[in-house]
């Protein structure tokens, strides 16, 4: 019962705006704790790896992304569906929100994936099938933010970003899994196994709480992003006019 | 009003857009042209070089076909959203899905498949081995399809916009990838001399779930930019 009123709430704007913003500063908080953390315990603590030296520490930054990189792609596609099949209207707001965070994971990864081979591979690129799926993820986000910003109205724009999403999310398994097969015929002798060997648990442990950490800061920004699309939606609204006035004061 | 059977529908749909496209034959050929002249212009980039174009080729004749299928994805819906047949589409007692099917199925008949008639010229083009023509115009017959089904679902997103046509290649292109892959693999394997099943299943397998799913998604992606 407790639960199902919860969604209710949250399915109103202000509510949510307000809860929202009581929420924020405790994800951001216990984000950046986790963060400082977590880095410090990789970047200083965390053991020299045999094969690689030092330059495998930027690991604690690139994998996390890597992982968001995808997760968040799974929160705007469930984000998408929510809005499409049971028109909840914060569905929309958190799926077009997500969409840039998503892509500066993305890119994120791809930076950091970029100078972890220059020191492995000896180059900034390899057509490496992990790197090559991440771009093309990259490109279905930055599709997903063209669209949003080409189309007028925001609610129009929203619902045709959780269609795309959706799309997106089917096609994902297959082109990762075609990239892979790509991959593996034409450039046999990467060296690819970066994240295969088994981990010790002083390299797994930063990692985790990096990883942690970083959805952390995703939810906060994700819904400091709701909570400004909803004020900018809503602008003409008595709620969001009751609330500059409240401000104002 | 009598009413009308679905595969009544569909039929008048397609020979309605059959008919439309023949009454504008002079755009039958452009993505041909298209296809010949993207394909034309790969050696001049890279030099003629007869055994690197060779060894190019299927990668080059795919892309072409991709860009070519792409430039005419536009069109698809284009004009029946400017008159406003689209959306007596919509208020039609038929479901969408199967008139957005039987739409894509015309754009392919007279955008697609043409492709697989300049094929075997361009093979030559690219030094291609007559044993791997057999496979290219399979895939080519197989993959294109797939290109259409997706590509549809991109314009349905985007036929309301005005400058719709960049942001339909950035959606649709990421999305052909796994198509490009299995279709250039597939030739890149006859050359060889080695059979190129998986590769062709994969394709089988990729336009089975387009033709599933990708009018769905198109029907619903108009539904919205109709709105």
């Amino acid at each position: 019962m407790g639960i199902k009123r919860f969604f209710h709430q949250m399915g109103s704007p202000q509510y949510f705006y307000r809860v929202a913003g009581l929420w924020i500063p405790w994800l951001l908080g216990a984000s950046l704790l986790l963060l400082v953390i977590g880095w410090v315990d990789g970047l200083v603590y965390a053991p020299t790896d045999y094969q690689q030296g030092d330059s495998y520490r930027i690991m604690f930054i690139h994998v996390p992304a890597a992982w968001m990189s995808m997760f968040i792609y799974m929160v705007m596609a469930f984000s998408g569906l929510l809005s499409l099949v049971w028109r909840v209207k914060m569905g929309e707001v958190i799926a077009v929100s997500c969409a840039p965070i998503g892509a500066s994971f993305t890119l994120l990864a791809l930076a950091t994936g970029s100078l972890w081979g220059k020191p492995m591979w000896g180059t900034w690129w390899v057509w490496d099938a992990r790197l090559t799926s991440e771009l093309i993820l990259f490109f279905l986000y930055l599709g997903v933010i063209a669209l949003y910003g080409a189309i007028e109205d925001r609610r129009v724009g929203a619902r045709a970003v959780a269609i795309l999403a959706l799309v997106g999310v089917v096609n994902i398994p297959i082109i990762h899994y075609s990239v892979e097969w790509w991959n593996t015929l034409h450039q046999p002798a990467t060296i690819t196994k970066l994240g295969k060997p088994s981990i010790v648990p002083s390299m797994l442990i930063p990692l985790l709480i990096g990883a942690l950490a970083f959805k952390l800061f995703f939810f906060a920004t994700v819904l400091m992003r709701a909570r400004n699309e909803l004020l900018e939606r809503d602008r003409n609204t008595r709620w969001v006019k009751n609330l500059l006035e409240a401000e104002a004061k | 009003m009598s009413q009308l059977s679905l595969s009544a529908a569909v039929g008048l749909l397609l020979r309605r857009d059959l008919v439309l496209a023949y009454r504008r034959r002079a755009e039958l050929a452009n993505p041909i042209l298209f296809f010949v002249l993207i394909t034309a212009l790969f050696p001049l980039g890279i030099g003629a070089d007869p055994v690197l174009i060779a060894k190019v080729g299927p990668g080059i004749l795919w892309v072409a076909a991709l860009l070519a299928s792409l430039l005419s994805l536009d069109a698809m819906f284009r004009s029946d959203f400017e008159d406003g047949s689209l959306e007596q589409f919509m208020l039609s007692a038929q479901p969408v899905s199967m008139l957005v099917l039987a739409k894509v199925f015309a754009h392919w008949l007279v955008t697609g498949l043409p492709l697989l008639l300049v094929a075997p010229l361009l093979a030559l083009f690219v030094n291609l081995p007559t044993d791997a023509l057999g496979v290219l115009l399979l895939s080519l017959l197989l993959g294109t399809p797939v290109l259409s089904l997706i590509g549809a679902v991109g314009v349905a997103l985007t036929v309301g916009l005005r400058k719709g046509g960049v942001i339909l290649s950035l959606l649709v292109l990421p999305l052909y990838v796994p198509v490009l892959i299995f279709g250039a693999d597939a030739v890149q394997t006859a050359v060889v001399g080695i059979p190129a099943t998986a590769q062709i299943s994969f394709i089988a397998a990729m336009l089975a779930l387009a033709l599933a799913l990708a009018p769905m998604a198109a029907a619903a992606s108009l539904r919205i930019s109709l709105s």
